[in-house]
């Protein structure tokens, strides 16, 4: 029992890390009806800045939690404002000149970003893994057992706070605010859109710049989580995050937010009471299971519209 | 003498290699009411799109208040003071009807909000009993009435509208019918109205054109057209009504 407590923990946080990143896919799913493929290594290079940004200021581990947070703050800030130019000049230079061309062909554009994003992380920061020293260590242990002790470590729970109110504050945005009534307005009739007045251009540029601020903020947390990066981890979280979006129904906020905490508690789990070898595998099947039976998703809505 | 306010010279525009209007020409004065009335597939909404620059005019001119529009991105000419109704509505499902008519008003000054929806309201009080419902679950007539709040929440100087009148019941067609006049003598709103709807919409405009095939092929008052021998036998069911 306490172990599976422990796993729990583990998948929650894990999965607050993907559903931030499955914002992403199902904002811009939302309003252009595109797959961006270039997401996750738009999380990857949030993680890379974020390591940069790091070591540029010499940041070490603390024992003070209050200053890490405040440091870490800083870190994501700079991190976000980064990754949302690259999300703005993705946008800009390979999707925008296809927009009313074939369905396709900014699909294939996405995966040809998706390649040099890799190959210039590569290229420029060197292919071995970059290891990063705990910032934020310790924790606190919730239940002693017989035989299995539960922890919850500091950063476990900055990452779960933190991911709460970044999605808080999203959904403010979107649901409250003249920015996000016009990206709603956009996902459910672009041409209507522009008749009353809104640059649609500007939105869409906005969409892509807020996922990519959101898959930053997720990039430092895998960074201080796992304490290693290389230029390779945005394709397999991309992939899940990208499950946990299509698990969550495309489109659907909620449903991505959802999604991800689902993928990382399936993940978790298969690696605890099967193979961690294979805890991909168990995602990927989620992906092509829920396709297959359920391909609107937990929270999505059918394809059918009323006329 | 009043002032043109729209002036459409010579435009033509294609749906991929078909074209759809030929050389069209028409003017709208400001404080007028005029229509365009004509067959399903004409080319009437073709030409609202085109005015606000959605199908782009390949030939011809589009000018407003004196100034060139044609070449214009659509949210500019929005903000010039052009306002559509579109054909089939087009309201945003899921948002609420306070939600659309926000959406209206993206492009006025906030300040100006709380009246403007105070007015709305008092226009179709329906809109204020649902202002929390989703507008897709509204019913048709509720969906035309909150299409023109929404026009009408932009403080258009010309208001365009597709087809108001379109499945409606009679008597909510006709309550649509007589706020446009309301609003056009008491505030000067300037109308452009395109419907298949030819007797409500000739008795209500000052000036009626009719659109054939893209082209237009008849112009005159409201009541010239009324009692042309053609719009009779084709819009009017024959000896009118």
């Amino acid at each position: 029992m306490n172990y599976f407590i422990q796993q729990l923990i583990n998948g929650i946080t894990l999965g607050s890390i993907y559903g931030l990143i499955a914002i992403g896919y199902t904002m811009v799913y939302g309003i252009i009806g595109m797959i961006n493929f270039a997401h996750g290594d738009v999380f990857m290079v949030g993680a890379f800045v974020s390591l940069i940004t790091i070591i540029i200021f010499g940041i070490t581990g603390t024992s003070s939690v209050a200053v890490g947070i405040g440091v870490l703050i800083l870190v994501a800030a700079i991190s976000m404002v980064i990754a949302g130019i690259y999300g703005w000049t993705i946008e800009r230079l390979a999707y925008r000149p296809l927009r009313g061309s074939f369905r396709l062909a900014p699909l294939i554009t996405a995966i040809g970003v998706s390649i040099f994003l890799q190959n210039f992380i590569q290229a420029t920061q060197g292919a071995r893994v970059k290891p990063l020293q705990a910032i934020i260590s310790g924790g606190f242990t919730i239940l002693e057992g017989n035989d299995f002790v539960v922890r919850v470590t500091y950063m476990q729970i900055l990452i779960v706070v933190l991911t709460f109110l970044l999605m808080t504050g999203f959904t403010y945005l979107i649901s409250k605010t003249s920015l996000g009534r016009a990206q709603r307005a956009c996902e459910q009739d672009m041409k209507m859109a522009m008749l009353l007045g809104i640059d649609v251009n500007t939105t869409i540029s906005t969409t892509f710049v807020i996922g990519a601020a959101l898959a930053a903020v997720a990039g430092l947390m895998y960074l201080l989580y796992y304490g290693v990066i290389d230029f390779y981890i945005g394709f397999s979280a991309g992939i899940k995050a990208f499950t946990a979006a299509v698990l969550g129904g495309v489109g659907s906020l909620p449903g991505a937010m959802l999604g991800g905490l689902v993928i990382g508690l399936i993940e978790v789990f298969f690696a605890a009471y099967f193979s961690s070898e294979y805890k991909d595998v168990a995602a990927f099947s989620m992906l092509i299971v829920v396709l297959i039976f359920m391909p609107q998703g937990l929270l999505g809505r059918p394809e059918i519209e009323k006329v | 003498m009043t002032q043109n306010l729209l002036a459409v010279r010579g435009v033509e525009t294609f749906y991929g290699r078909n074209q759809a209007l030929y050389g069209i020409d028409m003017d709208v004065n400001e404080g007028e009411i005029v229509t365009m009335i004509g067959a399903n597939g004409a080319g009437k909404s073709t030409l609202m799109m085109a005015i606000c620059g959605v199908n782009r005019a390949v030939r011809g001119s589009v000018t407003f208040a004196g100034k060139p529009i044609h070449e214009m991105p659509t949210h500019e000419i929005i903000r010039l003071g052009i306002s559509q109704s579109p054909e089939g509505r087009r309201i945003f499902p899921r948002m609420s009807v306070y939600e659309n008519l926000q959406m209206g008003a993206v492009t006025i000054d906030p300040k100006y909000f709380a009246d403007d929806l105070a007015r709305m309201y008092a226009l179709f009080p329906i809109l204020e009993k649902r202002h929390a419902q989703r507008a897709g679950t509204l019913s048709g007539g509720e969906q035309q009435m909150l299409a023109i709040g929404r026009a009408l929440m932009a403080r258009p100087r010309l208001l365009l509208l597709d087809e108001p009148s379109l499945g409606l019941a009679p008597l909510v067609a006709k309550t649509i019918f007589d706020t446009l006049r309301e609003l056009n003598q008491s505030q000067g709103l300037t109308v452009f109205l395109v419907e298949q709807n030819a007797y409500h919409a000739l008795r209500l405009a000052s000036r009626g054109y009719v659109m054939v095939n893209g082209r237009i092929t008849l112009s005159g008052t409201g009541s010239e057209l009324l009692n042309h021998p053609e719009v009779g036998a084709a819009y009017l069911g024959g000896s009118g009504h």
